[in-house]
């Protein structure tokens, strides 16, 4: 449902053209905004629409899409008590802004994306992987990335076995 | 963030004692990072400068599974996550589904989840507690809060058959009806657990050495806890009165009274009083909730095959370590699109470089413990 309230008519004001997208599902906001502009629209809602609390930034794949990657945001406001979602839309070899500055706690969650979709983050410190070793090959949470594949490779040369299956 | 490509940066002009720094490596076979933990430590003697965690040892690809399973299928794999505290983990996933069916669990069921999400609580935090208090050396605590922990694990025994990875809950409700003795027990458990805390509190609160260990240990400022992320405990005992159980009740939470407890300071003192605290409040839920069961169904409307509509769902619960949020995305079949669990216990570490700064490396022990990690959900 599309959603047009007072919160999204702030953002257009704001922003305009970079916001390209707002609904509601199940009743929670979801804003798409211009992928360059994430880091400053990230901190106009933190700074003046007080969503102060990052509870969580992950992506999705959606390979037949243009752009395939989303990279998600769920922000919460202790002010207001209310959750707001932001989605930025990203090509396979396009960067997206680093909110690691302005939520220390994305740096986790930037590398886990990074580790597992990926998506390189412009401007972060420490990219690199988090959950998988180093040296892997392959990014497990793609859907061309099939259940049952591994990096062979890495497998027996680190765990001197033939497989992991 | 240490640099792995240096290891021995020199800065003798710096340190204390005009010596090199030290890389110390912890783990991830060590007794106290509660898992397979490994931290690398900058030393400059026996303080720490830097440290940084290294995860993944217990990657399992959660999520990845999540999309070839079905939605009733993956259930049973949320458990394996926090394993201390596997009810918590199946409410929120049974919660996230329902709220994507557009579906709601019956009365009765919800007050059901309620007593035993809240048994569970107290069972995660009498486990913190007994291994955090081993940690930093007092042995005793361990014995006391596992002996009641074993009166919670026998409640979820006769109520599903199974201890820790229950699974016990269901998309849409409960599938088996609570057995006849559920309130008796609760009421035996909850009617004289509060002089149990106040017994494991006359060997901690006042004791000198638990207060030199902990008192101005690892803080975190209610700007940083803020800015870092973290939820639950290690948020509230930095001053920030916010829990999900109240600003965004779930289960049948909004029926019963109780407190949010919070902190001063946000150290290491503060947390252990504000887990105390919370498992006063969770024995009074209880106490309330076993008054009155409403009676009826216990399973909703949600058909056999679950196919929700196309779209996406956020829904956090306050899980014992804190903010526990599922963010699923449905294409409209049969299994999930995306599920994303945003584990507390992996946000809340990730303030550990920040908490370790400038104390002991005897202060490693103390702050891994007072995050209440469980490597299971860390690395998922």
């Amino acid at each position: 449902m599309a959603l047009d309230n007072d919160l999204v008519k702030r953002y257009k004001e704001k922003f305009g053209p970079a916001i390209l997208e707002a609904w509601t599902d199940r009743k929670q906001a979801i804003l798409v905004v211009a992928r360059e502009l994430l880091a400053e629209i990230a901190i106009y809602s933190r700074d003046d629409e007080k969503f102060d609390w990052l509870s969580d930034l992950t992506a999705v794949d959606w390979p037949k899409r243009e752009k395939r990657f989303d990279v998600v945001l769920n922000m919460y406001s202790f002010e207001k008590n209310e959750r707001l979602r932001l989605k930025v839309h990203a090509a396979a070899d396009e960067r997206v802004p680093s909110v690691q500055g302005i939520w220390s706690t994305t740096n986790w969650m930037e590398r886990e994306v990074y580790d597992m979709f990926g998506v390189v983050f412009e401007g972060h410190p420490d990219l690199k992987r988090i959950l998988l070793p180093d040296e892997w090959q392959g990014f497990p949470l793609r859907k061309d990335y099939d259940i049952l594949t591994q990096d062979t490779a890495w497998v027996r040369e680190n765990l001197g076995i033939e497989s992991g299956q | 963030m240490p640099d792995e490509r240096i290891p021995f940066a020199t800065h003798a002009d710096q340190t204390v004692l005009g010596a090199d720094e030290i890389i110390l490596n912890m783990g991830p076979q060590h007794p106290s990072t509660h898992g397979v933990l490994r931290v690398k430590l900058r030393l400059d003697g026996e303080k720490v400068i830097g440290s940084e965690c290294v995860i993944g040892y217990l990657h399992r690809g959660v999520e990845k599974i999540a999309e070839h399973r079905t939605y009733t299928q993956f259930a049973p794999y949320v458990d394996r996550m926090d394993y201390v505290a596997a009810v918590s983990n199946g409410l929120g996933y049974c919660e996230a589904v329902e709220k994507l069916l557009g579906a709601e669990a019956p009365p009765r069921a919800r007050v059901i989840r309620t007593i035993l999400t809240e048994l569970q609580r107290i069972a995660s935090h009498l486990f913190w507690l007994g291994t955090h208090a081993l940690d930093i050396g007092a042995l005793t605590p361990l014995f006391y809060c596992l002996r009641e922990r074993e009166e919670i694990l026998k409640i979820f025994e006769k109520f599903c058959g199974a201890r820790l990875t229950t699974h016990a809950f269901r998309i849409g409700g409960l599938q088996y009806e609570a057995y006849d003795e559920l309130e008796k027990d609760v009421e035996r458990f909850c009617t004289p657990f509060d002089k149990r805390v106040d017994e494991y509190e006359s060997l901690l609160t006042e004791n000198r050495i638990w207060v030199g260990r902990t008192k101005g240990i690892g803080i975190l400022t209610a700007k940083e806890a803020i800015d870092y992320g973290a939820s639950g405990p290690v948020l509230r005992a930095s001053g920030v009165k916010w829990d999900i159980r109240k600003a965004m009740p779930y289960a049948a939470y909004d029926q019963y009274k109780f407190e949010i407890p919070t902190g001063k300071n946000g150290d290491t003192y503060d947390r252990y009083i504000v887990r105390m605290e919370e498992m006063r409040q969770s024995r009074l839920i209880c106490l309330q909730a076993i008054e009155n069961i409403p009676a009826g169904p216990i399973m909703g409307k949600v058909g056999k095959v679950l196919k929700p509509p196309p779209g996406e769902v956020y829904h956090a619960i306050e899980a014992p370590k804190g903010e526990l949020g599922y963010y699923i995305i449905s294409d409209g079949t049969t299994q999930p699109y995306r599920v994303r669990i945003r584990p507390p216990s992996l946000i809340n570490l990730e303030a550990f470089d920040k908490m370790i700064r400038g104390h002991l490396v005897a202060d490693v022990v103390a702050i891994i413990g007072t995050l209440d990690i469980v490597l299971g959900e860390v690395d998922r």
